[in-house]
Protein backbone atom coordinates (compact mmCIF):
# COMPACT_ATOMS: atom_id res chain seq x y z
CA UNK A 1 0.00 0.00 0.00
CA UNK A 2 1.14 3.11 -0.96
CA UNK A 3 1.66 5.80 1.64
CA UNK A 4 0.48 9.60 1.16
CA UNK A 5 1.75 12.59 4.03
CA UNK A 6 -1.25 14.38 4.62
CA UNK A 7 -0.68 18.10 6.03
CA UNK A 8 -2.61 17.66 8.83
CA UNK A 9 -3.40 14.38 9.23
CA UNK A 10 0.04 12.42 8.75
CA UNK A 11 1.16 9.39 6.51
CA UNK A 12 -2.32 7.25 5.65
CA UNK A 13 -3.32 5.12 3.19
CA UNK A 14 -3.25 6.31 -0.91
CA UNK A 15 -6.60 4.83 -1.07
CA UNK A 16 -7.86 7.73 1.45
CA UNK A 17 -7.27 10.11 -0.97
CA UNK A 18 -8.36 11.51 -4.42
CA UNK A 19 -6.52 13.06 -6.86
CA UNK A 20 -7.81 16.40 -8.56
CA UNK A 21 -5.39 17.13 -11.30
CA UNK A 22 -2.44 19.71 -11.48
CA UNK A 23 -3.04 22.91 -10.12
CA UNK A 24 -3.47 25.71 -12.75
CA UNK A 25 -4.18 29.41 -12.88
CA UNK A 26 -7.11 30.08 -14.12
CA UNK A 27 -7.44 33.30 -17.12
CA UNK A 28 -9.86 35.32 -16.76
CA UNK A 29 -13.04 34.18 -18.51
CA UNK A 30 -14.07 38.02 -19.14
CA UNK A 31 -11.27 38.89 -20.69
CA UNK A 32 -9.61 35.59 -22.52
CA UNK A 33 -10.01 34.55 -26.53
CA UNK A 34 -12.17 31.26 -27.10
CA UNK A 35 -9.27 29.64 -28.19
CA UNK A 36 -6.77 30.65 -24.88
CA UNK A 37 -10.29 29.50 -22.55
CA UNK A 38 -10.56 26.12 -24.68
CA UNK A 39 -6.53 25.64 -23.84
CA UNK A 40 -7.57 26.04 -20.07
CA UNK A 41 -10.58 23.75 -19.58
CA UNK A 42 -8.95 20.51 -22.20
CA UNK A 43 -5.52 20.83 -22.40
CA UNK A 44 -3.28 19.27 -20.22
CA UNK A 45 0.08 18.76 -19.22
CA UNK A 46 0.60 15.10 -20.28
CA UNK A 47 4.18 14.05 -20.43
CA UNK A 48 6.16 12.81 -17.71
CA UNK A 49 7.59 15.30 -14.64
CA UNK A 50 7.28 16.54 -11.49
CA UNK A 51 3.91 17.72 -10.84
CA UNK A 52 1.97 20.05 -8.43
CA UNK A 53 -1.68 18.61 -7.87
CA UNK A 54 -4.37 19.47 -5.72
CA UNK A 55 -5.06 16.73 -3.20
CA UNK A 56 -7.63 15.81 -0.77
CA UNK A 57 -8.28 13.35 2.16
CA UNK A 58 -11.46 12.63 2.14
CA UNK A 59 -12.28 11.13 5.58
CA UNK A 60 -11.47 14.61 6.76
CA UNK A 61 -11.74 16.93 4.10
CA UNK A 62 -8.38 18.26 4.10
CA UNK A 63 -7.40 19.81 0.56
CA UNK A 64 -3.82 20.62 -0.57
CA UNK A 65 -0.84 20.33 -2.83
CA UNK A 66 1.34 17.31 -3.77
CA UNK A 67 4.54 17.69 -5.67
CA UNK A 68 4.89 14.08 -7.49
CA UNK A 69 7.25 12.93 -9.81
CA UNK A 70 4.74 10.92 -12.36
CA UNK A 71 7.67 9.25 -13.93
CA UNK A 72 8.59 7.67 -10.89
CA UNK A 73 5.54 7.32 -9.74
CA UNK A 74 7.26 9.13 -6.34
CA UNK A 75 5.22 11.62 -3.99
CA UNK A 76 8.19 14.15 -3.25
CA UNK A 77 6.87 16.53 -0.42
CA UNK A 78 2.86 17.75 0.25
CA UNK A 79 1.80 21.64 2.01
CA UNK A 80 -1.06 22.76 2.79
CA UNK A 81 -2.11 25.92 -0.51
CA UNK A 82 -0.24 29.06 0.21
CA UNK A 83 2.40 27.33 2.64
CA UNK A 84 4.86 26.70 0.09
CA UNK A 85 8.46 27.08 1.80
CA UNK B 1 12.25 -10.93 -40.11
CA UNK B 2 11.92 -7.80 -37.91
CA UNK B 3 15.37 -7.61 -36.48
CA UNK B 4 16.30 -5.65 -39.17
CA UNK B 5 20.22 -4.55 -39.23
CA UNK B 6 20.12 -2.60 -42.23
CA UNK B 7 20.94 1.48 -40.90
CA UNK B 8 18.55 4.16 -41.22
CA UNK B 9 18.26 6.04 -45.00
CA UNK B 10 18.56 9.67 -44.66
CA UNK B 11 14.98 10.06 -46.26
CA UNK B 12 11.83 8.87 -46.25
CA UNK B 13 8.49 9.74 -47.50
CA UNK B 14 6.77 8.65 -44.28
CA UNK B 15 7.89 8.25 -40.88
CA UNK B 16 5.51 6.26 -38.47
CA UNK B 17 6.33 6.60 -34.51
CA UNK B 18 5.71 3.17 -33.07
CA UNK B 19 5.57 -0.57 -33.94
CA UNK B 20 2.50 -1.51 -32.42
CA UNK B 21 -0.88 -2.59 -34.07
CA UNK B 22 -1.58 0.81 -34.64
CA UNK B 23 1.35 1.78 -36.10
CA UNK B 24 2.33 -1.38 -38.12
CA UNK B 25 -1.34 -1.53 -39.83
CA UNK B 26 -0.94 2.00 -41.18
CA UNK B 27 2.49 0.75 -42.67
CA UNK B 28 0.45 -1.84 -44.37
CA UNK B 29 -2.41 -0.39 -46.05
CA UNK B 30 -0.05 2.74 -47.28
CA UNK B 31 2.19 0.15 -48.68
CA UNK B 32 -0.89 -2.01 -49.97
CA UNK B 33 -3.48 0.60 -50.61
CA UNK B 34 -1.81 3.51 -51.71
CA UNK B 35 1.52 2.28 -53.22
CA UNK B 36 3.46 3.97 -50.72
CA UNK B 37 6.62 1.94 -49.54
CA UNK B 38 9.16 4.01 -48.77
CA UNK B 39 8.45 3.88 -45.16
CA UNK B 40 10.34 3.40 -41.75
CA UNK B 41 8.19 2.42 -38.91
CA UNK B 42 10.61 3.43 -35.98
CA UNK B 43 9.97 2.17 -32.07
CA UNK B 44 11.52 2.36 -28.86
CA UNK B 45 11.10 -0.87 -27.49
CA UNK B 46 9.89 -4.09 -29.15
CA UNK B 47 7.17 -4.91 -31.68
CA UNK B 48 3.96 -4.79 -30.33
CA UNK B 49 5.25 -4.48 -27.09
CA UNK B 50 3.46 -1.83 -25.82
CA UNK B 51 -0.78 -1.49 -25.81
CA UNK B 52 -0.82 -4.08 -28.42
CA UNK B 53 0.48 -6.66 -26.38
CA UNK B 54 -0.87 -5.28 -23.01
CA UNK B 55 -4.94 -5.07 -23.98
CA UNK B 56 -7.74 -7.94 -22.57
CA UNK B 57 -8.00 -8.33 -26.99
CA UNK B 58 -11.74 -7.39 -26.67
CA UNK B 59 -13.44 -6.24 -30.43
CA UNK B 60 -16.62 -4.64 -30.67
CA UNK B 61 -18.61 -1.64 -32.25
CA UNK B 62 -21.38 -1.57 -29.79
CA UNK B 63 -20.49 1.99 -29.05
CA UNK B 64 -22.85 5.08 -27.91
CA UNK B 65 -22.18 7.82 -31.04
CA UNK B 66 -22.98 7.71 -34.78
CA UNK B 67 -19.40 8.58 -35.17
CA UNK B 68 -18.10 5.68 -32.69
CA UNK B 69 -20.46 3.06 -34.28
CA UNK B 70 -19.51 3.20 -37.46
CA UNK B 71 -16.08 3.32 -37.40
CA UNK B 72 -15.85 0.35 -34.92
CA UNK B 73 -18.20 -1.73 -37.19
CA UNK B 74 -16.22 -0.92 -40.22
CA UNK B 75 -13.05 -2.33 -37.75
CA UNK B 76 -15.38 -5.45 -37.09
CA UNK B 77 -15.69 -5.94 -40.24
CA UNK B 78 -11.99 -5.84 -41.15
CA UNK B 79 -11.46 -8.04 -37.94
CA UNK B 80 -12.92 -10.62 -39.72
CA UNK B 81 -11.25 -11.28 -43.01
CA UNK B 82 -7.62 -10.50 -41.30
CA UNK B 83 -6.64 -13.93 -40.42
CA UNK B 84 -7.17 -15.00 -43.62
CA UNK B 85 -5.15 -12.11 -45.77
CA UNK B 86 -2.54 -12.73 -43.17
CA UNK B 87 -2.23 -16.51 -43.95
CA UNK B 88 -1.33 -16.27 -39.91
CA UNK B 89 -4.10 -17.27 -37.41
CA UNK B 90 -5.33 -14.43 -35.46
CA UNK B 91 -7.57 -17.01 -33.35
CA UNK B 92 -10.20 -14.54 -33.83
CA UNK B 93 -13.17 -16.26 -31.67
CA UNK B 94 -16.66 -14.54 -31.91
CA UNK B 95 -18.41 -15.26 -28.58
CA UNK B 96 -20.82 -12.69 -27.93
CA UNK B 97 -20.51 -10.27 -25.38
CA UNK B 98 -22.43 -9.00 -22.42
CA UNK B 99 -22.41 -5.44 -20.61
CA UNK B 100 -24.28 -6.33 -17.57
CA UNK B 101 -26.54 -3.36 -16.02
CA UNK B 102 -26.88 -3.22 -12.19
CA UNK B 103 -29.06 -0.68 -12.51
CA UNK B 104 -31.73 1.35 -14.11
CA UNK B 105 -29.95 3.90 -15.32
CA UNK B 106 -27.86 1.92 -16.71
CA UNK B 107 -30.71 -0.11 -18.44
CA UNK B 108 -31.42 2.94 -19.94
CA UNK B 109 -28.00 3.45 -21.45
CA UNK B 110 -28.06 -0.02 -22.47
CA UNK B 111 -31.44 0.71 -24.92
CA UNK B 112 -29.82 4.42 -26.47
CA UNK B 113 -27.15 1.96 -27.28
CA UNK B 114 -29.15 -0.21 -28.84
CA UNK B 115 -31.24 2.06 -30.91
CA UNK B 116 -28.23 3.62 -31.87
CA UNK B 117 -26.17 0.44 -32.78
CA UNK B 118 -28.85 -0.85 -34.87
CA UNK B 119 -29.93 2.23 -36.72
CA UNK B 120 -26.16 1.57 -38.04
CA UNK B 121 -26.43 -2.10 -38.39
CA UNK B 122 -24.66 -3.12 -35.97
CA UNK B 123 -26.34 -6.49 -34.42
CA UNK B 124 -26.86 -4.88 -30.49
CA UNK B 125 -30.03 -5.66 -28.64
CA UNK B 126 -31.23 -5.33 -24.72
CA UNK B 127 -31.72 -8.99 -22.91
CA UNK B 128 -33.13 -9.60 -19.61
CA UNK B 129 -31.29 -11.32 -16.57
CA UNK B 130 -32.53 -14.78 -17.39
CA UNK B 131 -31.08 -14.48 -21.09
CA UNK B 132 -27.08 -13.89 -19.55
CA UNK B 133 -28.12 -16.78 -17.27
CA UNK B 134 -28.73 -19.28 -19.96
CA UNK B 135 -25.23 -18.08 -21.68
CA UNK B 136 -23.40 -18.18 -18.72
CA UNK B 137 -24.92 -20.49 -16.02
CA UNK B 138 -22.09 -20.11 -13.64
CA UNK B 139 -22.90 -16.52 -12.34
CA UNK B 140 -24.78 -15.39 -9.51
CA UNK B 141 -27.29 -13.12 -11.02
CA UNK B 142 -27.52 -10.89 -7.54
CA UNK B 143 -23.50 -10.79 -7.58
CA UNK B 144 -23.66 -11.68 -3.59
CA UNK B 145 -26.44 -9.04 -3.30
CA UNK B 146 -24.27 -6.17 -3.56
CA UNK B 147 -25.58 -5.51 -7.21
CA UNK B 148 -28.23 -7.76 -8.79
CA UNK B 149 -28.22 -8.13 -12.84
CA UNK B 150 -31.23 -6.60 -14.23
CA UNK B 151 -30.49 -7.35 -17.83
CA UNK B 152 -27.58 -6.16 -20.66
CA UNK B 153 -26.91 -5.04 -23.90
CA UNK B 154 -25.84 -8.51 -25.94
CA UNK B 155 -23.36 -7.72 -29.02
CA UNK B 156 -23.60 -11.10 -31.03
CA UNK B 157 -20.46 -10.13 -33.15
CA UNK B 158 -18.51 -9.14 -29.79
CA UNK B 159 -14.98 -11.49 -30.05
CA UNK B 160 -11.42 -11.59 -28.62
CA UNK B 161 -8.07 -12.32 -30.46
CA UNK B 162 -4.78 -13.41 -29.68
CA UNK B 163 -3.24 -9.82 -29.93
CA UNK B 164 0.81 -10.01 -30.51
CA UNK B 165 -0.51 -11.81 -33.40
CA UNK B 166 -1.94 -8.96 -35.26
CA UNK B 167 1.15 -6.94 -34.82
CA UNK B 168 2.97 -9.40 -36.21
CA UNK B 169 0.82 -9.90 -39.19
CA UNK B 170 0.21 -6.58 -40.26
CA UNK B 171 4.38 -6.10 -39.70
CA UNK B 172 5.01 -8.96 -41.82
CA UNK B 173 3.06 -7.60 -44.77
CA UNK B 174 4.31 -4.28 -43.90
CA UNK B 175 7.51 -5.82 -44.56
CA UNK B 176 7.30 -8.17 -47.00
CA UNK B 177 5.83 -4.82 -49.17
CA UNK B 178 9.43 -2.63 -48.81
CA UNK B 179 8.37 -1.18 -45.71
CA UNK B 180 11.54 -0.73 -43.13
CA UNK B 181 10.77 -1.79 -39.24
CA UNK B 182 13.47 -0.39 -36.94
CA UNK B 183 13.15 -1.18 -33.40
CA UNK B 184 15.37 0.01 -30.79
CA UNK B 185 15.14 3.11 -32.52
CA UNK B 186 13.89 6.18 -30.30
CA UNK B 187 12.79 9.05 -31.28
CA UNK B 188 14.11 12.43 -29.82
CA UNK B 189 13.02 14.66 -31.84
CA UNK B 190 10.71 16.33 -34.65
CA UNK B 191 12.12 19.23 -36.61
CA UNK B 192 9.54 21.57 -37.75
CA UNK B 193 10.43 24.89 -40.00
CA UNK B 194 7.49 27.25 -40.42
CA UNK B 195 4.82 25.05 -39.21
CA UNK B 196 6.03 22.31 -41.56
CA UNK B 197 7.68 18.93 -40.52
CA UNK B 198 11.30 18.40 -41.89
CA UNK B 199 12.57 15.31 -40.12
CA UNK B 200 12.90 13.19 -37.50
CA UNK B 201 15.85 12.84 -34.90
CA UNK B 202 16.36 9.67 -33.55
CA UNK B 203 18.92 7.78 -31.33
CA UNK B 204 20.31 6.10 -34.59
CA UNK B 205 20.69 9.58 -36.73
CA UNK B 206 18.69 11.96 -38.22
CA UNK B 207 16.21 11.50 -41.05
CA UNK B 208 14.80 13.71 -43.41
CA UNK B 209 10.74 13.75 -44.14
CA UNK B 210 7.59 15.28 -44.89
CA UNK B 211 5.73 13.03 -42.99
CA UNK B 212 5.27 11.70 -39.22
CA UNK B 213 2.80 9.82 -38.09
CA UNK B 214 2.25 9.37 -34.34
CA UNK B 215 0.95 5.70 -33.63
CA UNK B 216 2.22 5.82 -29.51
CA UNK B 217 -0.99 5.75 -27.54
CA UNK B 218 0.62 6.37 -23.56
CA UNK B 219 3.80 8.18 -24.92
CA UNK B 220 1.51 10.61 -27.05
CA UNK B 221 2.50 13.85 -25.02
CA UNK B 222 6.19 13.38 -25.22
CA UNK B 223 5.85 13.33 -28.83
CA UNK B 224 3.00 16.39 -29.18
CA UNK B 225 5.50 17.96 -27.00
CA UNK B 226 8.23 17.81 -29.87
CA UNK B 227 6.49 19.75 -32.35
CA UNK B 228 4.57 22.25 -29.85
CA UNK B 229 1.17 20.52 -30.21
CA UNK B 230 -1.51 21.03 -26.89
CA UNK B 231 -3.59 18.02 -26.35
CA UNK B 232 -6.30 16.90 -23.90
CA UNK B 233 -4.06 13.74 -23.33
CA UNK B 234 -3.93 12.80 -20.12
CA UNK B 235 -1.95 9.15 -18.89
CA UNK B 236 -3.12 7.02 -15.97
CA UNK B 237 -2.09 3.25 -16.16
CA UNK B 238 -4.89 1.04 -17.02
CA UNK B 239 -3.45 -2.74 -15.27
CA UNK B 240 -4.76 -6.54 -16.62
CA UNK B 241 -4.58 -10.19 -15.10
CA UNK B 242 -4.92 -13.56 -16.14
CA UNK B 243 -6.11 -16.31 -14.33
CA UNK B 244 -4.51 -19.99 -14.02
CA UNK B 245 -5.43 -21.74 -17.27
CA UNK B 246 -8.95 -23.72 -16.84
CA UNK B 247 -10.59 -26.12 -19.16
CA UNK B 248 -12.94 -24.05 -21.55
CA UNK B 249 -16.61 -22.86 -19.46
CA UNK B 250 -16.87 -19.54 -20.11
CA UNK B 251 -18.12 -18.89 -23.65
CA UNK B 252 -19.44 -15.12 -23.54
CA UNK B 253 -17.65 -12.20 -22.81
CA UNK B 254 -18.53 -10.43 -20.05
CA UNK B 255 -18.34 -6.61 -18.96
CA UNK B 256 -19.58 -4.97 -15.78
CA UNK B 257 -19.50 -1.61 -15.33
CA UNK B 258 -21.09 -1.21 -11.65
CA UNK B 259 -18.37 -3.94 -10.43
CA UNK B 260 -15.47 -2.41 -12.72
CA UNK B 261 -14.52 -5.55 -14.29
CA UNK B 262 -14.19 -7.41 -17.94
CA UNK B 263 -13.65 -10.86 -18.26
CA UNK B 264 -13.51 -13.39 -20.94
CA UNK B 265 -11.48 -16.31 -21.82
CA UNK B 266 -8.55 -16.96 -23.65
CA UNK B 267 -8.29 -20.26 -26.28
CA UNK B 268 -5.41 -21.10 -23.74
CA UNK B 269 -8.17 -21.29 -20.95
CA UNK B 270 -6.68 -18.68 -18.75
CA UNK B 271 -9.18 -16.08 -17.70
CA UNK B 272 -8.43 -12.59 -19.23
CA UNK B 273 -9.46 -9.45 -16.33
CA UNK B 274 -9.22 -5.93 -16.64
CA UNK B 275 -10.68 -3.07 -14.60
CA UNK B 276 -10.95 0.93 -14.71
CA UNK B 277 -7.81 3.01 -14.78
CA UNK B 278 -5.52 3.69 -11.69
CA UNK B 279 -6.90 6.47 -9.77
CA UNK B 280 -4.27 9.49 -10.44
CA UNK B 281 -1.41 9.95 -13.32
CA UNK B 282 1.67 7.31 -13.08
CA UNK B 283 3.44 7.19 -16.59
CA UNK B 284 5.03 3.52 -15.49
CA UNK B 285 3.98 0.11 -16.10
CA UNK B 286 4.38 -0.72 -12.62
CA UNK B 287 1.55 -3.13 -10.84
CA UNK B 288 0.32 -2.99 -7.55
CA UNK B 289 -1.73 -5.36 -4.97
CA UNK B 290 -4.15 -2.79 -4.68
CA UNK B 291 -5.41 -3.87 -8.10
CA UNK B 292 -5.41 -7.59 -7.66
CA UNK B 293 -7.41 -7.49 -4.30
CA UNK B 294 -9.99 -5.19 -6.08
CA UNK B 295 -10.88 -7.45 -9.38
CA UNK B 296 -10.42 -10.36 -7.60
CA UNK B 297 -13.50 -9.30 -4.77
CA UNK B 298 -15.88 -8.15 -8.04
CA UNK B 299 -14.53 -11.26 -9.95
CA UNK B 300 -16.10 -13.51 -6.93
CA UNK B 301 -19.24 -11.32 -6.67
CA UNK B 302 -19.95 -12.51 -9.85
CA UNK B 303 -18.51 -16.44 -9.56
CA UNK B 304 -18.04 -17.29 -6.17
CA UNK B 305 -17.40 -20.81 -7.62
CA UNK B 306 -13.62 -19.11 -9.08
CA UNK B 307 -12.72 -18.92 -5.01
CA UNK B 308 -9.87 -21.55 -5.20
CA UNK B 309 -8.05 -20.17 -8.86
CA UNK B 310 -5.02 -18.73 -8.61
CA UNK B 311 -3.67 -15.26 -10.20
CA UNK B 312 -1.14 -16.18 -12.94
CA UNK B 313 0.42 -13.08 -13.53
CA UNK B 314 -0.61 -8.62 -14.12
CA UNK B 315 0.77 -6.15 -15.87
CA UNK B 316 0.09 -2.60 -16.40
CA UNK B 317 0.06 -0.14 -20.21
CA UNK B 318 0.07 3.49 -19.92
CA UNK B 319 -3.61 4.32 -21.34
CA UNK B 320 -3.82 7.86 -23.04
CA UNK B 321 -6.70 8.85 -22.24
CA UNK B 322 -9.29 11.81 -23.80
CA UNK B 323 -12.13 14.06 -21.72
CA UNK B 324 -14.63 12.51 -23.95
CA UNK B 325 -13.37 9.00 -23.99
CA UNK B 326 -13.37 9.38 -28.48
CA UNK B 327 -9.69 8.70 -29.86
CA UNK B 328 -7.43 12.05 -31.80
CA UNK B 329 -7.41 11.66 -35.09
CA UNK B 330 -5.93 12.87 -38.36
CA UNK B 331 -4.28 16.25 -39.74
CA UNK B 332 -3.04 18.71 -37.31
CA UNK B 333 -1.76 22.55 -37.32
CA UNK B 334 1.44 20.97 -37.85
CA UNK B 335 1.85 20.62 -41.99
CA UNK B 336 2.83 16.78 -42.39
CA UNK B 337 2.48 15.58 -38.50
CA UNK B 338 -0.26 13.19 -38.25
CA UNK B 339 -2.07 11.85 -34.94
CA UNK B 340 -3.28 8.36 -34.26
CA UNK B 341 -3.45 9.06 -30.19
CA UNK B 342 -6.31 8.70 -27.67
CA UNK B 343 -6.89 5.30 -27.32
CA UNK B 344 -6.82 5.17 -23.98
CA UNK B 345 -8.63 1.90 -22.86
CA UNK B 346 -10.54 1.34 -26.34
CA UNK B 347 -7.81 0.88 -28.80
CA UNK B 348 -7.02 -2.42 -29.47
CA UNK B 349 -10.51 -3.68 -31.25
CA UNK B 350 -9.79 -0.36 -33.77
CA UNK B 351 -6.35 -1.08 -34.99
CA UNK B 352 -7.61 -2.57 -38.48
CA UNK B 353 -9.51 0.84 -39.35
CA UNK B 354 -7.34 3.26 -37.60
CA UNK B 355 -4.26 2.15 -39.83
CA UNK B 356 -6.65 2.14 -43.14
CA UNK B 357 -8.37 5.38 -42.20
CA UNK B 358 -4.57 7.01 -40.86
CA UNK B 359 -2.76 5.65 -44.27
CA UNK B 360 -5.55 7.08 -46.51
CA UNK B 361 -5.06 10.44 -44.44
CA UNK B 362 -1.10 10.20 -44.81
CA UNK B 363 -1.21 9.32 -47.78
CA UNK B 364 -3.74 12.04 -49.54
CA UNK B 365 -3.42 14.57 -46.64
CA UNK B 366 -7.75 14.83 -46.08
CA UNK B 367 -9.11 13.04 -42.97
CA UNK B 368 -10.64 10.01 -43.66
CA UNK B 369 -14.32 10.78 -43.89
CA UNK B 370 -14.71 8.20 -41.45
CA UNK B 371 -12.32 10.37 -38.33
CA UNK B 372 -13.75 13.59 -39.28
CA UNK B 373 -15.63 13.53 -35.64
CA UNK B 374 -12.34 12.83 -34.12
CA UNK B 375 -10.20 15.69 -34.92
CA UNK B 376 -8.02 17.42 -32.26
CA UNK B 377 -9.52 20.41 -33.50
CA UNK B 378 -12.72 19.39 -31.50
CA UNK B 379 -11.31 20.60 -28.23
CA UNK B 380 -10.95 24.15 -30.27
CA UNK B 381 -14.73 24.48 -31.09
CA UNK B 382 -16.31 23.00 -28.21
CA UNK B 383 -17.56 20.26 -30.58
CA UNK B 384 -16.96 16.96 -28.36
CA UNK B 385 -17.69 13.40 -29.39
CA UNK B 386 -19.18 11.98 -25.99
CA UNK B 387 -18.52 7.87 -25.91
CA UNK B 388 -17.94 7.72 -22.13
CA UNK B 389 -21.04 5.70 -22.15
CA UNK B 390 -20.03 3.12 -24.59
CA UNK B 391 -16.67 2.56 -22.10
CA UNK B 392 -16.26 -0.96 -20.77
CA UNK B 393 -16.53 0.44 -17.14
CA UNK B 394 -17.27 3.44 -15.39
CA UNK B 395 -13.78 5.51 -14.83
Amino acid sequence: MKIMHCPVNGPRAVTEFLCWGELREMPDPDQVSDEAWADYVFNRSGAPGVKREWWCHTPSNTWFIAERDTARDLVLRTYLYGEQS
Amino acid sequence: MFASTRDLKPSYDVVIIGAGGHGLAAAYYLARDHGITDVAVLEKGYLGGGNTGRNTTIIRSNYLTPEGVQFYDASVRLWQQLSEEFKLNLFYSTRGHFTLAHTDAAMRTMRWRAEVNKHYGVDSEVVDAADVKRACPQIDLSCGGHAPILGALYHAPGAIARHDAVAWGYGRGASERGVEIHQQTEVTGIDVVDGRVQGVRTTRGTIRTGKVLSAVAGYTPRITDMVGLHTPIYVHPLQAMVSEPMKPWLDPILVSGSLHIYVSQSARGELVMGASLDPYEVQTTRSTLDFVEGLSAHLLDMFPCLSHVKVMRQWAGLADMTPDFAPIMGRTEVAGFYLDAGWGTWGFKATPICGKTMARTVATDRNDPLITGFSLDRFRRYALTGEKGAASVGH
